[in-house]
């Protein structure tokens, strides 16, 4: 299907010469450990603080113009990465750049170069999309007329009419107000966007529309896309590339079809594996049996119940 | 240059837009709140004006001076406490709605977005006073022949830029201490309250805690808008000069302290991970 032109033409960040040849994103060896409780008092100062090592020496380039999909559990580590290339979290170790800018020494400079969809729709619920977006628009230096314009373009495409651009957000379904979140991440067309989950919660057409916008973002904005999400499909649909990410650590990195075929050698399978035996071969704690599928009734409910159970454990 | 410079008047009107947005969708919660205020107020200038009453003096009462002291107490306070709540707020109400990550994105310097967010804190705490001073004013014959407002409005703005300053520090807590930073920011308000001579000089405050009212803003607005008003003092007198050069000073130390302190502090909690966690 060809790509539609859903946005007006903006002027998207300027990149330098150099910074055009460069990688869009280089992450070395980075490492994140949080400590779970620190104790205050001084006879509390023997126990140990619980530590979670949620990104262990991550390494991972993305290329200019690339999608790439960022896969693993709940609890991974993916959504750790996002907040330390959207300058929220400062790593412990390793380095990351982004178009060639340190997200912490040049924290401000990579602040204007991205933006971020979580999977949680932050927003002031009393306020209308309208407002909201408003809001962000001026923070991202766009003035208020052609913000006003293009919130209206964004909103009706993602199919939010303007009898609702008005209303609270407190007012839309969970569905509705994640559109709103992901307008606001294209309404400053970042020249790296981060969308973490974008679309939890969002019917099959909001995918699709969702799936167009992003694609477009990188035809027309020439926006790398850095992806985080449990929808399979929605990776194949999207990503030129998956990194899939188990413990904090990234386990296996490739094309959608080199991943398949690695797959298929290793199970010694006939055809190319599915997209869910790929997750599921990297990220499963052991091997999940005949037995298992019986037990649970199919492949996935298997899946999900040893990793709940593995869950419990750590 | 120029751009940065539209940039940041951007981001500043940002602020002070949302939060006027936020003031009109909670409409109901501003006039409870307005309301408390002023039967807060009214309910101490009543004490003034039963003081003959309440004391059983034999000799005339002079009711009208008792009546000012604590009108502009109430006033000052009523000013002060919405303006360093508005100030606290750059970090609470952010941590309510969830948008604290969101805002912390946002290619602006953590100063354009204070000063956008201080601007409304100062022009919402005006407007709340006026009301109230209004409704006051109504309840009681107050003889303001003497007063001078010029001066009273100075020291007004003046100590605004201080109690931003200590706002600002108080905006640390909701930073680091989700669950409880924000009941902790009410404490440093209450302090003031109590040694910054709302209602009673500070000399009848015990020996130990008078170094504290020394160091607080709201000690020298209040002295100077009561010697402006009751006595009709002018800026350039000495008793409002007293009262002006330690403002400048707390103000000139408070706010970059703050601003400073601030930056360490959202260093420390990118650095621990304590922004992820909203209200």
């Amino acid at each position: 299907m060809a790509i539609q032109r859903l946005l007006p033409p903006l002027s998207t960040p300027r990149l330098a010469d150099h910074q055009e040849e460069q990688d869009a994103v280089l992450v070395e060896e980075v490492t994140k450990v949080f400590m779970k409780s620190r104790p205050w008092l001084p006879w509390q100062k023997g126990k140990d603080a619980r530590t979670v090592r949620a990104v262990d020496r991550v390494s991972l380039r993305v290329k200019r113009r690339e999608i790439i999909g960022i896969l693993g559990s709940n609890g991974s580590g993916k959504s750790t990465l996002i907040r330390i290339l959207s300058t929220l979290l400062i790593p412990d170790s390793g380095r990351v750049t982004i178009f060639g800018y340190d997200v912490v020494r040049d924290e401000a400079i990579v602040r204007r170069l991205i933006n971020r969809v979580s999977v949680e729709a932050s927003f002031f619920k009393k306020l209308s999309p309208m407002e909201n977006l408003i809001y962000a628009a001026r923070l991202y230096n766009l003035p208020g007329r052609l913000a006003r314009e293009r919130i209206v373009s964004i909103l009706e495409r993602l199919g939010i009419g303007a009898a609702r651009i008005k209303q609270p957000l407190e007012d839309m379904s969970r569905g509705m107000q994640q559109k709103v979140a992901i307008a606001r991440a294209f309404l400053t067309a970042p020249v790296l966007l981060l969308l973490d989950e974008p679309t939890t919660g969002l019917d099959p057409r909001s995918k699709l529309d969702v799936q167009t916008f992003v694609r477009e973002l990188r035809e027309v904005h020439d926006a790398t896309i850095l992806l985080t999400t449990h929808d399979l499909e929605e990776a194949e649909a999207l990503c030129d590339r998956v990194a899939i990410i188990d413990q904090g650590r990234i386990v296996a990195l490739g094309s959608i079809d080199e991943l398949k075929q690695e797959v298929m050698h290793q199970l010694g399978l006939s055809v190319p594996a599915s997209m869910h035996q790929v997750f599921m071969h990297y990220t499963a704690s052991h091997r999940i049996t005949e037995e298992d599928i019986l037990r649970y009734g199919s492949w996935e409910k298997a899946f999900e119940a040893l990793e709940a159970m593995r869950e419990e454990e750590e | 240059m120029f751009t940065a410079l539209v940039h940041r008047g951007r981001a500043t009107y940002a602020f002070f837009e949302r939060n006027w947005n936020l003031t009109r969708r909670y409409w109901a919660w501003e006039i409870v709140w307005l309301l408390y205020n002023i039967v807060n107020a009214l309910s101490v200038t009543f004490i003034g004006a039963a003081a003959e009453q309440i004391t059983g003096a034999k000799v005339k009462f002079d009711t009208n001076s008792l009546l000012l002291v604590l009108v502009i107490g109430t006033s000052v306070w009523s000013y002060l406490s919405v303006t360093f709540d508005g100030v606290t707020d750059i970090i609470n109400m952010e941590r309510w709605e969830g948008t604290i990550e969101y805002t912390f994105m946002a290619p602006i310097s953590r100063f354009t977005h204070m000063v956008g967010s201080c601007l409304y804190a100062v022009a919402h705490g005006l407007l709340f006073t006026l009301i109230q001073l209004l409704v006051i004013a109504a309840f009681f014959h107050i003889d303001l022949s003497h007063a001078n407002y010029l001066t009273a409005l100075f020291l007004l703005l003046l100590g605004s830029i201080s109690f931003i300053g200590f706002g600002i520090g108080a905006a640390i807590l909701p930073l680091l201490y989700t669950e409880k930073g924000m009941q902790m920011s009410f404490i440093v308000k209450a302090v003031l309250l109590l040694v910054s001579g709302v209602y009673y000089p500070i000399s009848v405050l015990p020996g130990w805690m008078q170094p504290l009212a020394r160091i607080s803003p709201a000690t020298y607005v209040l002295e100077g808008l009561r010697e402006a008003i009751m006595q009709g003092r002018p800026l350039w007198s000495p008793e409002i000069w007293s009262c002006t050069w330690p403002l400048i000073l707390t103000g000139l130390i408070s706010v970059p302290a703050s601003v400073y302190a601030f930056s360490l502090a959202e260093r420390y909690a990118k650095r621990t991970g304590k922004l992820k966690r909203n209200g």
